[in-house]
């Protein structure tokens, strides 16, 4: 494991952590600040419909007149959301699940890591689609807790195969030793040996889970009553926006979706690069 | 066949099927889970005789004696087995009386002729590329990662609507709907596949792309993992030579690669549906998503079984596979632990 000061100088020297933390940075700045300085609701009629972009409104409007800025700002603060729900919903029960199976092993490993490799054999999206359909009415929260109640079983059989190499290190058989229960070992000795991992798994279900949401929004499955960067898109399939021409309205949100996870994902695999040395690239950038 | 095999075999077999029946499961229970879920809804709109005139009094009345609604929901989900078992996924509500199955069988040639060769040139394509960056690095690897990160983390119905407004609105090259030109209907001639090739190049271009990037970033890494193991450092410090190093190095990294190319022939019912929809092609996607704008319950479960059946079935063979390829495997889920 990488001490802080150490994780933080190969960081630094890694052009590809700063750009994509530069990026996530500014679309989070972009899905929080909005909202708040947008001096309107996304709803409101600001000008003709399907206007074209001009000095205002910006990114001209939508198909009933409303401003596409606004639009975007609400859709990407709502589409973080959900996404940020579901990867907190998928890493708790992952590493609940994980943390049990490897801990414990025998039987309770066996019949936990069971049923989750059944669960990664069925494709999530069935799922999702059958539990959207019978939801019928979905809010943000509730997509982002039908994304996330689908998409652990990965982060759970990566916990369970660290947690058990964990269990035969000797700072866990001291503190074995000394008497504490399972719960207190996995919290406070292994759960702190995985912390960059599940960080990491963190960023990979939250770049998932905002392309989920807009897959299910395509599908005609996403939040109701709510603007989401799928939503928007399927509005802009819906009303013909593209086979108009009316790009102001689809290719921002296409955009913002492709920025969203290739930032994440790129976070993702320079995180990966600072704590494997090995996958470090010929550059010369770190020894 | 060795017993060791056999039993490898027979475990398997006994967790692909687990694994059906939890689906099949999950297909018949979850619409039914929440209370006032669509079904429910069905059968009181049906109980009440009305909502829809003659026609529609008529579907409900098909679909509940279909799946026996009026036994309680154990006996509803036997009698859905026993139907799947005969192949029998009912018939549509807005197509009645359309069957489920034939409405499946006309929509999947155009979701197979899509995803196939998309799949197939993009591992093909990807596996050389990511290699490549892994031998080279240096700017050539940085340049190709990067961009091929780039086109892996666009999701693949965003590049779809891209490239149908570039190439069919803004510079109107290709047909914008459609798997042939509205008016036409399928049938053998030489202006007609002209016709349907038109409207392919598009959707297949944006699955093709897509799939380039998510091999070359998977193959690239398992390369540079294998250029940097022992094995390798031991075979150039013995001196073999480098053309022989690397095709170690290769074999070696096909293996994971090759598992990635059968599981995504698996999806391939169900990991293109939102391409078909922005296109309006006449494959499993759209037909998916006109039955849940329709509310057509029996064609949504009918698709997602589909679904669910050809992912299991690729994963079986994958396993069987690799029980067959790696004897390593067969010793591990065999032998003790």
């Amino acid at each position: 494991m990488l001490t802080g000061t150490r994780f933080l100088r190969t960081a630094i020297r890694s052009s590809r952590f700063n750009t994509s933390l530069a990026i996530v940075v500014l679309v989070l700045g972009f899905a929080i600040l909005g909202p708040i300085l947008s001096s309107h609701d996304p709803n409101t009629v600001v000008g003709t419909m399907n206007a074209s972009p001009t000095s205002h409104p910006p990114l001209g409007t939508d198909n009933f007149g409303r401003d596409e800025l606004t639009l975007l700002m609400y859709g990407t603060r709502n589409s973080l959301e959900i996404g940020a729900i579901a990867g907190l919903v998928a890493v708790l029960i992952g590493v609940l699940v994980g943390t049990v199976a490897g801990f414990y092993g025998g039987m309770l490993e066996e019949a936990l890591m069971g049923a989750t490799n059944v669960l990664i054999t069925i494709p999530a999206i069935v799922v999702l689609i059958l539990l959207s359909i019978a939801l019928g009415s979905r809010s943000a929260v509730t997509m982002g807790l039908i994304i996330g109640v689908t998409s652990w079983p990965w982060t759970a059989r990566a916990v369970a195969a660290q947690t058990s190499s964990l269990r035969t290190r000797e700072h866990v058989d001291i503190a074995r030793l000394s008497g504490a229960s399972g719960f207190g070992i996995i919290m406070r000795d292994v759960i702190p040996y995985i912390l960059s991992y599940l960080g990491m798994a963190f960023t990979l279900q939250l770049a998932t889970a905002v392309l989920t949401e807009a897959a299910l929004s395509l599908l005609g499955l996403g939040p109701t009553n709510t603007i989401s960067l799928g939503i928007l898109l399927q509005w802009s399939l819906l009303w013909e926006a593209v086979r108009q021409g009316v790009w102001w309205t689809f290719i921002p949100p296409t955009f913002f979706l492709s920025i969203v996870s290739f930032g994440l994902l790129l976070l993702n695999s320079s995180l990966d690069e600072i704590y494997n040395p090995r996958l470090q690239g010929g550059s010369g950038s770190c020894g | 066949m060795s017993p060791t095999f056999r039993r490898y075999l027979l475990t398997k077999l006994t967790w692909y099927l687990v694994a059906l029946v939890a689906a099949v499961s999950l297909n018949f229970f979850l619409p039914r889970l929440v209370p006032g879920n669509p079904v429910d809804l069905i059968v009181s709109r049906f109980l009440q005789g009305g909502g829809g005139g003659a026609s529609a009094s008529k579907t409900y009345q098909a679909f509940i004696t279909q799946f026996d609604l009026q036994k309680p929901l154990s006996g509803q989900f036997l009698a859905y087995l026993g139907n799947i078992v005969h192949g029998d996924l009912g018939q549509s509500f807005s197509l009645f009386p359309a069957k489920v199955t034939t409405l499946i069988g006309q929509a999947i040639p155009w979701t197979v002729a899509l995803q196939v060769p998309a799949i197939l040139l993009g591992w093909i394509f990807g596996n050389l590329l990511g290699a490549l960056a892994a031998y080279k690095r240096g700017a050539f690897d940085r340049n190709l990662f990067v961009s091929a990160l780039a086109l892996s983390s666009i999701p693949y119905y965003a590049l779809a609507i891209v490239l149908l407004y570039v190439f069919a609105v803004a510079l109107p090259v290709f047909p914008s709907a459609g798997g042939y030109s509205f008016g036409t209907f399928p049938h053998l001639s030489w202006s007609f596949l002209v016709d349907a090739l038109k409207h392919y190049l598009l959707p297949f271009l944006s699955l093709l792309v897509i799939a380039i990037g998510g091999q070359a970033v998977g193959m690239r890494s398992m390369a540079i993992y294998e250029l940097g193991s022992d094995y390798v450092n031991y075979a150039t410090s013995l001196g073999v030579a480098d053309r022989r190093v690397l095709g170690y190095v290769f074999r070696n990294a096909m293996l994971p690669q090759i598992t990635g190319l059968a599981l995504s022939l698996g999806t391939l019912v169900g990991g293109a549906l939102i391409t078909e929809i922005v296109f309006s092609y006449p494959g499993i996607g759209t037909l998916l998503f006109n039955a849940i704008n329709a509310n057509d319950y029996p064609l949504i479960q009918g698709v997602t079984l589909i679904i669910i059946v050809a992912v299991l079935f690729a994963n079986f063979l994958v396993d069987l596979a690799y029980g067959i390829i790696d004897p390593r495997i067969r010793a591990a889920r065999t032998g003790e632990r």
